[in-house]
């Protein structure tokens, strides 16, 4: 049998979907509304999955207790009331990257995320999974 | 391969305490959840039966069947119980989320006669569960001493 535990978390922030390797017009075509010029937001809900052996002494995969103040400090605070593409580093425009992997879309949201939270010290970091609003989500799973 | 999932709700109490430890590291490490008065959830149960569909009934297992299966397992164990005192189960255990989703699937595990079990999910809220699957490699729950 194999446990794996699974956190809930909120954030709320705004992002726009635009990269300097296309034009104008390709930036409308290819991202629709999320182009809008201004940015535009969501309500973030992520969910954090670890896995690792249960502590005899204590019952648990991990400790609450760590793993919200960790999550809180790494993810939380720098993304929540925040505009992505400004405000998280990994997000910032770069005109001389050759990809769009700092677009902030929801998958490369997960990416981020995943990379943030990978060194949690007391269990082994599964999944990042984050609903973009109700009717979409994202998921990003350890690679083997 | 289909899967069916089944879902139940229980309510339950529970408090965390090692008494190995003392007074101060319990209240160190369970915080909250140390209270000796203990406190209660409303857990979510959704379990899963993987397998292919009976050529006779088309169904992979009765929902019936499990739900009775379910009634039997856990809520006669433990809906409206002290999870500390009261499930002879978790005897010698800190009824942590992942304990009780361990001791639900070894409760099913060789009831489920059609298709497989295949993933027992304990919510303790909405923002908190533990999934619980069949695994080549095991991760056996730990038991208190």
């Amino acid at each position: 049998m194999k446990l794996s535990l699974t956190r809930r978390y909120r954030f709320a922030a705004s992002h726009r979907l635009h990269t300097p390797q296309l034009s104008e017009d390709e930036n409308r075509q290819i991202y629709g509304k999320c182009n809008s010029p201004y940015g535009h937001g969501h309500n973030y809900s992520l969910e954090v999955t670890v896995t690792g052996p249960v502590d005899s002494a204590t019952g648990m995969i991990a400790n609450l207790g760590d793993l919200d103040p960790f999550v809180e400090r790494e993810v939380i605070e720098p993304f929540d009331r925040k505009f992505l593409n400004e405000e998280v580093p990994a997000f910032r425009p770069d005109p001389t990257q050759h990809s769009a992997a700092n677009v902030p879309t929801t998958e490369n949201v997960c990416r981020e995320i995943f990379r943030r939270l990978e060194k949690f010290p007391t269990a082994r970091l599964e999944r990042v999974r984050i609903e973009e609003t109700s009717k979409n989500s994202f998921q990003f799973d350890r690679e083997e | 391969m289909i899967r069916i999932t089944r879902k139940i709700e229980f309510s339950a109490a529970h408090f965390y305490h090692n008494p190995n430890f003392s007074a101060e590291e319990n209240q160190r490490v369970f915080g909250k959840c140390n209270n000796p008065h203990g406190h209660g959830h409303n857990y979510t149960l959704e379990v899963t039966i993987a397998g292919e569909p009976d050529p006779a009934t088309g169904m992979v297992l009765d929902l019936k069947e499990l739900k009775d299966i379910l009634q039997r397992e856990v809520m006669d164990r433990m809906d409206h119980r002290h999870l500390n005192y009261e499930v002879l189960e978790l005897a010698g255990q800190i009824p942590t989320c992942e304990n009780i989703a361990a001791v639900i699937w070894n409760l099913l595990e060789p009831k489920i006669t059609r298709g497989k079990l295949d993933r027992v999910r304990l919510y303790e809220s909405p923002d908190l569960f533990v999934d619980c699957t069949a695994a080549a490699s095991s991760t056996a729950a730990g038991k208190h001493p």
